[in-house]
Parts: structure tokens; sequence; C-alpha cells
């Protein structure tokens, strides 16, 4: 979706503004959203890709205004609410109301050490060979679909060259809404600073995404 | 949905965050969904464990061993997992050589996607829109933000994270760092080095 969190060549925002000795986290309730956030996800009730497209689901206002662990904690509301783990009512009494559905785990600490080292692997193995090879030239869709999609708009309907051919990945248009994983080819793109950017492109500029073979047309 | 926890009164004494993030764990703990033990142990996790050490001790070993290196480029996940750095947001790993030709750069445009296996938490700025907004259609103005001026001639290659491959940027080695061991050689990668918003430290001075 075209949606706030479509950020690439946007202007108005300002400085970088790096932040000199960071902190790790800068309250203690980033602490517990990050952890919140992580031991719900392991409940198996939604994936990466529905979580990502229930933080760019929010309202632009309400994206521009958060900080990051805002974002997550304000869509980790809505996947909770939608999966049946949270109520209006929870929320009102600060406290349990009523009943939760059955997550398929929950997550204990003893456990912690093994879930993040393991990770989530998104790569699937695909029978069908690559439609593409390394240095094709290809363009990418043209497309402004509702849904959830990875091809930002700043590359949409560009012409650029294959770079790398990787696995098959579970592809987040449709493994966000519930529609199973249908995993395609990834490869990474390489566009030309002039070609993303037109007039005025930095010359020295190269942009490169990774675009799954159903976002990708032969040039 | 709108939920404003402004007003809860049992919560007046927090910033709305706060408030909200509480009542969260306070609810799904009530109903047996979460262990508040395994978040502890998943904030320790990060600020203890996985860091951006991890990266150093990857680079620090390019730099030393050849081998290493070609092994690196060509199955960074793999070179990487061997240095015992796994897991959460590092399942895919590639690494990118900057070049004295080539400079790479990092960005999740799309939302803050970032190496957490050998780098931990991303810093406020790397998930903050101006960062995300300008890094692919003005890396040097970025860089110039962070104090590094690159020569007109290098080129700039700037990585979107649009899927699940997590970017490592391998800087250059620094000179006047030959005979350091991979340990020292650790001290001078900087996170930042690692994602291409600067280079890897001078090492300081040894009196002659």
């Amino acid at each position: 979706m075209n949606g706030p969190q479509d950020l690439g060549g946007q202007m108005g925002f300002g400085p970088v503004a790096p932040e000199k000795e960071e902190p790790l986290f800068h309250a203690d309730w980033e602490k517990r959203a990050l952890g919140v956030t992580l031991a719900a996800g392991a409940f198996g009730a939604w994936n990466l890709d529905e979580s990502r497209h229930a933080r760019e689901s929010l309202h632009p206002a309400v994206y521009y205004a958060a900080t990051y662990y805002e974002i997550w904690t304000r869509a980790l509301e809505v996947l909770l609410t939608r999966h049946g783990f949270l109520s209006e009512a929870d929320l009102a009494a600060g406290e349990a109301v009523d009943d939760a559905a059955t997550p398929k785990r929950v997550l204990k600490a003893a456990d912690v050490p093994a879930v993040l080292a393991k990770g989530g692997p998104c790569d699937r193995p695909l029978a069908a060979p690559a439609r593409f090879r390394a240095g094709e030239r290809v363009r990418t869709k043209n497309f402004n679909p509702t849904g959830h999609t990875r091809l930002p708009r700043y590359a949409r309907g560009k012409i650029g060259t294959v770079e790398a051919v990787h696995d098959g990945f579970v592809l987040p248009d449709s493994n966000a809404h519930g529609r199973g994983e249908n995993p395609e080819r990834l490869y990474t793109v390489v566009f030309d600073g002039s070609e993303v950017w037109g007039e005025g492109a930095d010359p020295t500029l190269t942009v490169s995404i990774d675009a799954w073979e159903s976002y990708l047309e032969r040039a | 949905m709108s939920h404003d926890h402004d007003d809860h009164h049992h919560d007046n004494h927090l910033d709305p965050m706060a408030a909200r993030v509480r009542a969260l764990e306070t609810i799904l703990t009530q109903k047996g969904l979460i262990d508040p033990a395994a978040i502890d142990a998943i904030v320790e996790t990060y600020e203890t464990k996985v860091g951006p050490r991890n990266g150093a001790k990857v680079v620090a070993k390019a730099w030393s061993d050849t081998g290493y290196a070609e092994w690196l480029r060509r199955d960074a996940t793999t070179a990487i997992a061997s240095l015992g750095f796994t897991g959460r947001q590092g399942e895919h790993m590639q690494a990118v050589f900057n070049t004295p030709e080539t400079h790479n750069l990092v960005v999740c445009t799309l939302c803050s996607c970032y190496p957490w296996s050998v780098l931990g938490l991303p810093p406020v700025w790397y998930k903050a829109p101006p960062y995300r907004s300008r890094a692919v259609i003005d890396p040097r103005g970025v860089l110039e933000e962070f104090g590094l001026t690159l020569p007109a001639a290098t080129k700039v290659r700037v990585w979107d994270s649009t899927a699940e491959l997590r970017y490592l940027v391998v800087p250059m080695r620094p000179e006047g760092s030959q005979g350091l061991d991979e340990e020292a050689l650790a001290d001078l990668v900087t996170r930042d080095s690692m994602i291409g918003t600067g280079l890897a430290s001078m090492p300081a001075k040894v009196p002659t």
C-alpha cells in the first residue's frame, strides 16, 4: 500500500541528527514494548508480513508522530485484537476482562535464547528455474496495490539490472493477508540514480532493492 | 480502532506510552499469554549478548583472513554463523565490501530491517523518517550529517533492505592497522561503519 511507511525519496523530515552515545533504550517502556512484541509474535497467530502491514496501516498522522516502539505497540494492539487475544473491554479496564484465544505457544524465559538464536528463516525451496539471470535488464512493475507490498514507490516502473539471483522467499504481498506463503524467487536489482530520481540525481549513485519475481518483467 | 489511555486513573502517573505498554503486558500476563521473565530475557539478550561487537568480530576476521573474507562474500550467513552469530533478523545475511571505488550504505525505506544478529537493535535514527527518506536520494547529504565527506569520484551504492536479506557493510581496513591482532582490529570497527554511515576508526598512534 502507498502508506506512510513508504518513505524513500520523501522530503521535509529534516536532518538525520544521529545521537552521540545513544542509549540502547530511551525509556524502560521501550524494553517492555520490545519484549511484549516479540513474545506476542511467538503466539504463532500472525507472521512478520502481517505485522509490517499492521504498522504501515496506522494513520499517517499517527505513524509520523510516533517513535518506532510506539508504532510497534499500536500495531500490536491491532494484531492482538484481530486475533482474539485482546478486547476493547480489556483495554478499557487495563486488565484482563475477556477470555483470550489459545496461542500455538507461550514463550517461556528458558526458551528465549534458543528462539532468538534460531530466528525465522523465510527462504523456501523452489522447483521452478529462475526466470531472470544475473546481468539481465528488467523493469519493475508499475502497480499501486491497496494491500501489503515490498516494492517501494520510488522503484516502480523503473529499469534496472539483475545483480544477484537468490533462493525462493515467502511472498509478503500474499503472506501478510493470510493468503499463504506463495514463495517466489528473489532478485537483487540495481538501478542508476538517474533512472530513479531523474534530473539532478547524484551521478555516482546506484540504488538496489530486493525484488520478488512477480515484481519484475523483462525490459 | 482507537484507544486513548491518557485518562486511565490507575496509570495517570505514567506517560501515555509507558501506561499503554504496561496495560498490554498486564493484560497478556493475566491471561497467561506472556511470561514477564521471557520479556526480561529478551531485553537482556539485546543489552548484553547481541550487539555491534558481534559484527566487529566478523569484520576483523575478514580483514585478517582472506579465506574468511571470501567465504563471507560468497555465503555470509554461514560464515557469520561459524562465529556463533545467528538468529532473528540475521537469518539471511549478505556482506558488502567497501572499496576505494565504492562506498556502501544500508537502509530500510519501508520499515526498520536491520541485521540484529551482528549489530543488535537499530538506533533510533535508522528507524526514523529523515534517514529512511533521504538515504536513497541524497546519501552524500546524509553522510555529511554523520561527519563523513566522501571524495566526489567515489561511487555510492545504497542497499534498500526490501526483503529478508540483511546487509552488513565491511568497511575498508584503515591504514596503519598492520600488525594488529583480530581483537585490536575489532576495536576499530564502529557500528556506523557496518551500516555505511561511517568509516572504521584509525588506530591510535603507537609511540615510536
